[in-house]
């Protein structure tokens, strides 16, 4: 079996949709000929058709807008938005209807969708083409926030993100569309979301991260365990509605957490994820909660970058100081 | 696309003359009758709502005064598998489509249920966020189009939300794509206290339509003949393949924009009267009564029927329990997910604490 990437396994999922659900349709800009800028659909209008594999006019409100009306119309549509950093003007869309439209009908319509969205930085993109704004949908009720870390994840995840029958932003991390390849089989089965993917056991720290960010996390656990530390290593996969049950139940048996994200600090998803560790695990705690995530700045242009993006070696410092406390490392 | 005029089409005069050739339909009586009917029972039901509101009956409510012909007969030229995306100021024809009135009053009253409507059950509910449900006509449409189902949506959107980008990108999808959507554009006038005049600077609304290859038409929207005959027709050609079309409806609003607006704020009453003239009941009524058609006393067994028939819808709304406190959770999403119980528990608890063992 041939190794995939995560945007590989991502147009695997996305070809497997549309073979076994008529219903399923795919849209955005570039994603027919073109196969998508990342090429995330490629070969797929080939074989689907025009029709159900649609090039969109470039026009973002748009699309989040047709989106919906397929919807609840019977379709069952997934949507790129080319980059987050443009999805800003589907808000409305989103916010207002997406999130929306079966509670506030009380279930007679709904929106059984996929919103995808490449996010995060660390590809040299231009501006606006970086930014991991997931905290902001996840802050919405109705909607669910997925983010796979793997291409295993990214096939079994987007599976399920299509056949649930309530709305997804799937934000697709793009940075590590490329650097892993894994054998990915094509064989229809879904992963659970809602859930947390513990992927590495330890009894010392626990480590919670999503989207690229897991892949130093994943580093740093390696060259922890060399120092004699032991991490467990959670991906949050879901971030809406939350896993706090696997998150708790490790930070109980390791007494320390630090939880990494490259979004920015404040306001981050990972502050939900303190604060509710603070409410119920607070007698578990041997240290503080620690964060390791992006700046409160606006991410850096392509030059400046990396400097922004979470590091290995600021994970094990933060780790290293979980630790230590209530002494200096 | 050559012809960039854009046609008028009016068929009775504020006067209730004929000024064309009726259409084919409107040669029957009793259809007019019926539409009289309609717009009275608009008409009748917008003032009680009106009347509700200022009673703190209901918290709110966007009144129709003035523009039944647009509402009464656009709806009454859908087919009833065709899908309506509508503005938060349909509800004349949401009625006409077969919404209740204490499924609407549900709506007004502050009570989700009231987008549960038995009938068109697969209308939109009436949107707020200006212009949205235009981009959603054409997924519908799309969806339609994909299935090779002969139906149409329909989406409505104010002069004001007609500047918005949204409405723009709708129109441009529609045509691209070539699927079956119809745009009414209600121009009532008046976006809360920004006249027309003042919204954009195109002569005619109509022609944005042709901006993006879609035809483009003006009627009288206090002719209800004419609105239900340029719909039709636009309905006909969307259902048998010929794509969409843009219709602006030209009316007038008669009253203010919301039971919480004040239009004397900013609007003059001597212009607002004037147009009292142009209002659309009249001028039916007149040809009905000079066609031999319609008598006081019809009139007058109309508005009694219809009252009652308002009464009734109210009476069955009033009589409804409210949702219980942990309802709020129940459609958030199709099953509720396990972070979300423990919400739920709180809010069981909360509200079923007695009143003495509250702290305040």
């Amino acid at each position: 079996m041939a190794e995939l990437t995560m945007v590989s396994a991502v147009c695997q999922a996305l070809g497997r949709a549309l073979k076994d659900d008529k219903d399923v349709v795919l849209l955005g800009e570039d994603v027919g000929v073109n196969g998508g800028v990342f090429r995330a659909t490629e070969g797929l209008q080939e074989i689907y058709g025009a029709d159900r594999v649609i090039d969109t006019p470039l026009a973002e409100a748009g699309i989040g807008g047709v989106t919906v009306g397929m919807a609840a119309a019977g379709l069952k549509p997934v949507a790129e938005f080319q980059f987050m950093g443009f999805i800003y003007s589907a808000f409305d869309q989103i916010i207002s209807h997406v999130a929306r439209l079966r509670n506030r009908t009380r279930g007679r319509l709904s929106c059984p969708l996929v919103i995808r969205a490449p996010y995060g930085g660390g590809i040299h993109g231009p501006e606006h083409h970086s930014e991991s704004t997931e905290a902001i949908f996840a802050h919405i009720p109705g909607l669910r926030v997925v983010i796979p870390s793997s291409p295993l994840r990214a096939y079994g995840l987007l599976l399920a993100a299509i056949r649930n029958p309530d709305p997804v932003m799937f934000l697709e991390p793009k940075r590590v569309y490329r650097t892993v390849k894994q054998e990915v089989p094509d064989d229809g089965e879904a992963l659970p979301l809602d859930l947390c993917f513990v992927l590495r056991e330890g009894g010392d720290v626990t480590l919670v991260s999503w989207g690229a960010a897991v892949a130093e996390t994943l580093a740093a656990a390696e060259t922890l365990s060399g120092m004699g530390i032991e991490a467990e290593v959670i991906d949050v996969a879901t971030l809406t509605p939350l896993d706090m049950p696997t998150i708790l139940s490790s930070v109980e048996k390791t007494g320390r957490c630090v939880i990494v994200h490259e979004a920015p600090y404040t306001g981050g998803f990972g502050a939900e994820i303190a604060a509710r560790l603070a409410e119920k695990g607070l007698l578990h705690l041997l240290s503080p909660v620690l964060r390791v995530t992006g700046y409160d700045t606006v991410i850096p242009y392509a030059k400046n970058e990396h400097r922004y993006l979470v590091s290995e070696n600021r994970i094990i410092d933060a780790v290293r100081r979980a630790v230590a406390f209530p002494e200096e490392p | 696309m050559n012809n960039l005029d854009i046609s008028y089409t009016r068929y009775l005069d504020p006067e209730g003359q004929v000024t064309t050739e009726l259409p084919a339909f409107a040669q029957e009586q009793s259809k007019l009758i019926e539409l009289y009917r309609r717009m009275t029972l608009a008409r009748r039901y917008d003032g009680k709502l009106t009347a509700m509101q200022r009673s703190g009956r209901i918290p709110s409510y966007a009144p129709e005064l003035g523009e039944e012909a647009v509402r009464v007969g656009y709806a009454t030229a859908m087919k009833k598998e065709d899908v309506l995306l509508g503005t938060y100021r349909d509800t004349a024809a949401m009625l006409v489509r077969g919404v209740t009135i204490d499924e609407d009053l549900m709506f007004w009253g502050g009570d989700e249920r009231g987008n549960v409507f038995a009938g068109p059950s697969e209308d939109f509910p009436l949107t707020t966020p200006i212009a949205t449900q235009t981009t959603q006509a054409v997924g519908v449409a799309y969806a339609f189009k994909l299935r090779d189902e002969k139906r149409v949506a329909v989406t409505t959107i104010g002069d004001g939300g007609s500047s918005k980008g949204d409405f723009y990108e709708a129109m441009n999808f529609a045509g691209a794509w070539h699927v079956p959507v119809v745009f009414i554009i209600i121009n009532n006038q008046w976006a809360i206290s920004m006249p027309r005049e003042r919204q954009s600077a195109a002569k005619t609304l109509a022609q944005k339509g042709l901006a993006v290859g879609i035809p483009g038409e003006q009627v009288d929207g206090n002719d209800v003949i004419a609105v239900c005959d340029v719909v039709s027709r636009a309905l006909e050609n969307a259902r048998s393949g010929g794509g969409p079309t843009v219709v602006e409806a030209i009316t007038y609003r008669l009253t203010d924009h919301s039971t919480a607006d004040d239009a004397s704020r900013y609007r003059d009453p001597d212009v607002v009267s004037a147009h009292w003239k142009n209002e659309p009941l009249i001028r039916l009524r007149t040809y009905l009564s000079e066609s031999q058609a319609w008598t006081k006393d019809d009139e007058e067994n109309l508005i009694t029927t219809i009252d009652q028939e308002i009464e009734d819808g109210i009476a069955k709304y009033e009589a409804q329990e409210d949702l219980p406190p942990e309802a709020m959770f129940d459609h958030m999403f199709a099953e509720l997910p396990m972070d979300l119980k423990d919400q739920r528990e709180a809010v069981l608890a909360e509200f079923s604490k007695s009143e003495e063992n509250g702290y305040g």
